[in-house]
């Protein structure tokens, strides 16, 4: 074989056009699957028990939408509360001082250790332990007497609850997050004349995000959820709302598909979310930053208009 | 010149029961450039960071600038610094490492910035155009907004050798500044060091890099097993080593 047959006329080696690999094994799932999901659209579509119309009506009723804002707002301020609580216990766990790490290392084994469940009906009934709350100088005098029973209504019962419980995950995520940054980074730091405040402010935390982000949009996606046990404390969020209705039309597939929905939209606005950020603190850790979804469209259609 | 700017006397350290200095006693002069050679495992870079208070000493007198290191002495007692007080030390000190260490997530302009508008509270604009010239100096004018993965071994520790110089330095300790570098990157680094010693910067420099030390030190030091073998003008020790493990040392790497 001569070179020449190789290279085109300006001497470039020429394209490959190989014949692909015959692989029916990906056809053979790809039918099955085919038959699998006609099947079941047409079921979903063709039964009328499952009263499509009813789900229409309900899904942008008023009581739904008012659940929905409760359990967004139940998400955003407990998992704030998570956060917030899990930096600093994180920061207190890698102390030098046991008093301090032994603390946290307590907190975590505590509020690990039982259901959230659990702890919301606690948090709820908290007044049967203490009544009366008082602010003041330890074993001196107070300053403001808080009655319990009206203090933790159920929606700040359902915060403590599940913002505490959220406190003890997030601990862990942001210490693995931090151990993940390499000691040279603090030595650095540390040279220029950085306190360890400093330290862990400005340099160790920006990086430790890139490894705490991810779980931890694992977990909003997961408080998103697990704010629905507060239905249990009659708090009025998403599914309590949804409860509401349906034991009184008895409707009760059509509107635990309305809350489905939701929470599915609701997930797939924080899969953006998250997307976004990754790629902000991704920022430093590889050579070229990614594309985002937008951009990679764009670059297609570029590239089919000038016939790659 | 009067009062040297680092002086060690009989400085032990130990990591639980391995004893890695034990006794080392050294002068370094204002303007000074000292290399400190010495196999893998003798206890240089640990005295190295012992300048700076990133390790504690256990035993013996560290000073610089007539200052001890990490403690202030009062009567008979020695008492330990707090913590801004020993970061104010260190600000002070410039250190180069051997794996750059350059903060990942910054560019090579705000890596040299960072620590001047943090810990010295410099304005933006200010901290930016040093660290701009700084850049300049260590022949990466063009790589200001880069992040350290875009750029090679040598042209992050050249960053890293300017974000150490933006402290304003008294010292700078360099700890294997070259040991990661691909061979043909090495050079670039060592000019830089030079021109920096021509200027008159008090350097102690960890280094394999026997021409280096030849040319730009005045003083080499070679170190084994935690102690002092054998130290003087470079000409003597490289040239005319008088000790037996400084011998056998040399004769392996050079």
């Amino acid at each position: 074989m001569s070179s020449s047959e190789v290279t085109d006329q300006a001497g470039r080696p020429e394209q490959i056009r190989a014949v692909p690999v015959r692989r029916p094994g990906r056809w053979i799932a790809a039918a099955i699957v085919l038959v699998i999901a006609v099947a079941l659209i047409r079921s979903v579509a063709t039964n009328p028990r499952f009263e499509w119309s009813v789900v229409g009506n309900y899904l942008f009723d008023a009581r739904i939408l008012e659940g929905l804002r409760v359990t967004i707002e139940l998400t955003v301020i407990a998992m704030a509360i998570g956060i917030a609580l899990g930096i600093v216990l994180a920061i207190m766990r890698l102390s030098p001082n046991p008093l301090v790490s032994g603390a946290s290392w307590l907190y975590i084994w505590f509020f690990r250790g039982t259901p959230v469940l659990v702890q919301l009906l606690f948090w709820y009934n908290i007044a049967a332990l203490y009544p009366k709350v008082a602010l003041g100088i330890p074993f001196g005098p107070a300053f403001v007497h808080i009655d319990a029973n009206t203090a933790i209504t159920p929606f700040t019962a359902a915060i403590l609850g599940l913002g505490l419980n959220e406190g003890a995950y997030m601990a862990e995520i942001v210490r693995a997050g931090i151990i993940s940054v390499p000691e040279g980074q603090s030595d650095a730091a540390q040279s220029l004349g950085m306190t360890r405040l400093q330290t862990m402010r400005r340099i160790v935390l920006p990086q430790a995000m890139r490894v705490i982000i991810p779980p931890t949009g694992n977990e909003t996606i997961s408080m998103l959820k697990t704010s629905s046990l507060a239905s249990v404390i009659v708090v009025g969020e998403l599914l309590f709302a949804v409860q509401n209705i349906y034991s009184v039309n008895f409707k009760t597939i059509q509107l635990l598909i309305v809350a489905s929905i939701w929470y599915l939209v609701c997930t797939s606005v924080l899969y953006i979310g998250q997307y976004y950020l990754e790629r902000y603190y991704g920022r430093g850790a590889t050579r070229e930053l990614a594309l985002t979804p937008l951009q990679r469209v764009r670059l297609g259609l570029t590239s089919i208009r000038h016939g790659f | 010149m009067g009062e040297p700017m680092v002086k060690a006397e009989s400085v032990h350290k130990r990591f639980g029961r391995l004893e890695v200095l034990k006794g080392i006693s050294l002068e370094v002069l204002p303007g000074e450039v000292m290399c400190l050679l010495g196999p893998s495992g003798s206890g240089k870079s640990t005295f190295l960071r012992c300048i700076n208070h990133l390790e504690k000493i256990d035993a013996g007198r560290l000073s610089v600038d007539g200052e001890l290191v990490g403690y202030r002495q009062v009567g008979e007692k020695l008492h330990e610094l707090r913590e801004s007080e020993v970061s104010r030390k260190r600000a002070e000190i410039g250190m180069v490492f051997q794996h750059f260490n350059l903060f990942t997530n910054m560019t090579a302009l705000e890596n040299v910035c960072c620590a001047p508008m943090r810990v010295r509270r410099l304005a933006r604009g200010e901290a930016q155009e040093h660290g701009r010239a700084l850049l300049a100096r260590v022949g990466l004018p063009d790589k200001v907004d880069s992040y350290p993965a875009q750029l090679s071994g040598g042209q992050q520790q050249r960053v890293a050798i300017a974000r150490a110089l933006a402290m304003d330095p008294k010292l700078m300790l360099f700890d294997e500044p070259t040991s990661a570098l691909d061979p043909e990157l090495v050079g670039d680094v060592l000019q830089v060091m030079r021109r920096l010693a021509l200027d008159g910067m008090t350097m102690i420099v960890v280094t394999h890099e026997m021409g280096f030390a030849r040319e730009v030190a005045d003083k080499v030091v070679f170190m084994d097993d935690g102690v002092v073998v054998e130290a003087g003008e470079p000409a003597e020790v490289l040239g005319n080593p008088r000790h037996e493990r400084t011998r056998a040392f040399l004769s392996k790497v050079l």
